[in-house]
């Protein structure tokens, strides 16, 4: 398999506290190169801890994650990762900021080329002298877009890139990435919490459930693209994922109400 | 600046003239402890063209100078040790905040016993009374490097020591700037202290032999002139850098 979790399992901690937190354990998936795989689930679940494992930005309590036949212990270059916030870095304009990540490994003006090049994809080659402020909040999420990919990572990881902006960008962006994968061929991974724009965007849903975060679902999605929300094939997957879906948000809602109720004791 | 601002602006000030002419006039005070506008006036003309507050100031900017730009450079040194390292800033980080409120004044007797009459121990004044501040607000900029940029770098296979160069230094650019804002103010005040009991030359040491002299138009004549340079710096130098740099790292919009 080309990225592969093998009871994957992680932990937190507090040792002053002396206590700690199971977010999930045993965690299975495989994904295969080129595909767009999305990881949807209610919050709490553990989501984006585990996109994070991936990205070697926090370490498995159990488990090994393996990219193409290789332990994952550490941040590298061939996982690319966009977060919800762009972090772009305000002291270097757009072009600069899409060739930090090459600086040292490539001349100047190779870097400065495929720069360019993830620019022009992301259609802000106007902006590449521009600084980070004098841009929207869509237009930075597509320049974050364009600094992982210049990487030209293995693995594109996405966690709630388009969470913070608002619908009409959001629609415009998926369709963008939509493109960028199918011109760039790039296995994803794509963590949302967002039924439709998984269903929208996927080959393949992983759904996750909560306390303990677990695998619930793992299907494939069959729909040929470019994909219409109003079409009854979508709207039928979208259902189907609701309903499992529900158990899970029902059971987060009734912790917290049994919460609520033990505080007003 | 808008028109309407500078009009009021002036008004202001031509008002608190005519006040301070006004007061005189009727001869509230002496003429020894209370001089006119216009003699103050011809106080502040005279100790220009003569050279003496020329003199005093070149003396004044030198020891300033010497003594922010070794306050900053110490305080910057200081701020990156007890910023990085939790071990130091837990050993050392309270006294630090002990040292930064005490009054830069505090230093001058100790600096003369130390150095004597010297311009150095001015310097020295100088230097403890930025150092402080500065290193306080560099520590506070590493604190403050939003954790999302380092986490962006890591993926982008940035570690160690190029992870602090490449991003912990420019992203603490804003409070670094406040930093040298505020040494700056600090600075500017332990100069006048520590010069004040000087054996010159400098601004405070004239200040002082105008005092032991009676010549009252020329303490307030003294007096104007550190008003007056202290709000061109910090708003012609300080407050735009920091404003620039705040626009730029998308801290105010």
């Amino acid at each position: 398999m080309f990225l592969e979790l093998n009871h994957v399992g992680k932990t937190f901690t507090d040792e002053e506290k002396q206590s700690s937190f199971e977010v999930f354990s045993d965690i299975d998936i495989n994904v295969s190169e080129n595909e767009f795989v999305s990881i949807l689930g209610p919050s709490g679940c553990g989501k984006s801890t585990l996109l994070s494992m991936i990205a070697g930005l926090e370490s498995a309590t159990s488990g090994s994650i393996l990219l193409q036949e290789k332990e994952i212990k550490q941040a590298g270059r061939e996982r690319g990762m966009v977060f919800q916030q762009p972090s772009l870095f305000p002291w270097l304009n757009v072009r600069d900021n899409i060739t930090f990540p090459l600086k040292g490994i490539m001349s100047k003006k190779e870097a400065n080329e495929r720069a360019d090049h993830y620019l022009k994809m992301v259609h802000l080659s106007r902006f590449k002298n521009s600084f980070i402020y004098e841009l929207s909040g869509g237009m930075q999420q597509r320049v974050a877009i364009a600094r992982a990919l210049a990487m030209d990572p293995k693995v594109l990881l996405m966690d709630e890139p388009f969470g913070a902006l608002d619908e009409q960008t959001r629609h415009i962006l998926q369709d963008e990435l939509i493109k960028i994968w199918q011109e760039t061929q790039k296995t994803i991974l794509f963590v949302t919490h967002s039924i439709q724009e998984a269903i929208k965007l996927s080959d393949r849903v992983i759904v996750m459930g909560t306390r303990p975060g677990r695998v619930i679902s793992d299907f494939k999605v069959d729909i040929p693209r470019p994909r219409k929300r109003e079409d009854q094939v979508v709207i039928e997957h979208e259902k189907k994922v609701m309903d499992l879906l529900e158990g899970e948000i029902k059971k987060v809602l009734e912790e917290e109400l049994s919460n609520e109720i033990q505080y007003s004791r | 600046m808008k028109f309407n601002i500078v009009v009021k602006r002036v008004l202001f000030l031509a008002a608190i003239i005519g006040l301070w002419q006004l007061v005189f006039s009727i001869n509230v005070f002496a003429d020894v402890v209370f001089p006119s506008p216009g003699k103050v006036w011809t106080a502040l003309y005279e100790g220009f063209t003569q050279g003496d507050f020329v003199k005093a100031l070149g003396a004044s900017f030198k020891h300033l100078f010497a003594g922010l730009f070794m306050a900053i450079l110490l305080g910057t040194i200081v701020g990156v040790i007890l910023g990085k390292s939790k071990q130091a800033d837990e050993t050392a980080g309270m006294y630090l905040i002990a040292l930064q409120s005490i009054p830069s004044i505090v230093w001058v007797p100790l600096a003369i016993m130390l150095f004597g009459f010297t311009e150095f121990a001015v310097v020295f004044v100088v230097v403890l009374g930025g150092t402080f501040v500065m290193a306080l607000n560099v520590r506070s900029a590493i604190h403050n490097v939003p954790p999302h940029f380092v986490r962006a770098a890591r993926t982008m296979g940035t570690s160690g020591f190029g992870l602090f160069y490449r991003v912990e230094v420019p992203a603490s650019i804003p409070y670094f700037m406040s930093g040298v804002r505020l040494s700056w103010a600090f600075s500017w005040r332990a100069l006048m202290a520590g010069e004040l009991l000087s054996n010159g030359p400098g601004l405070g040491y004239s200040l002082r032999y105008a005092q032991d002299y009676a010549r009252m138009d020329q303490v307030i004549a003294i007096i104007i002139i550190i008003g007056l340079i202290g709000a061109i710096v910090d708003q012609l130098v300080f407050s735009k850098l920091e404003k620039n740099v705040m626009k730029r790292w998308g801290l105010v919009k």
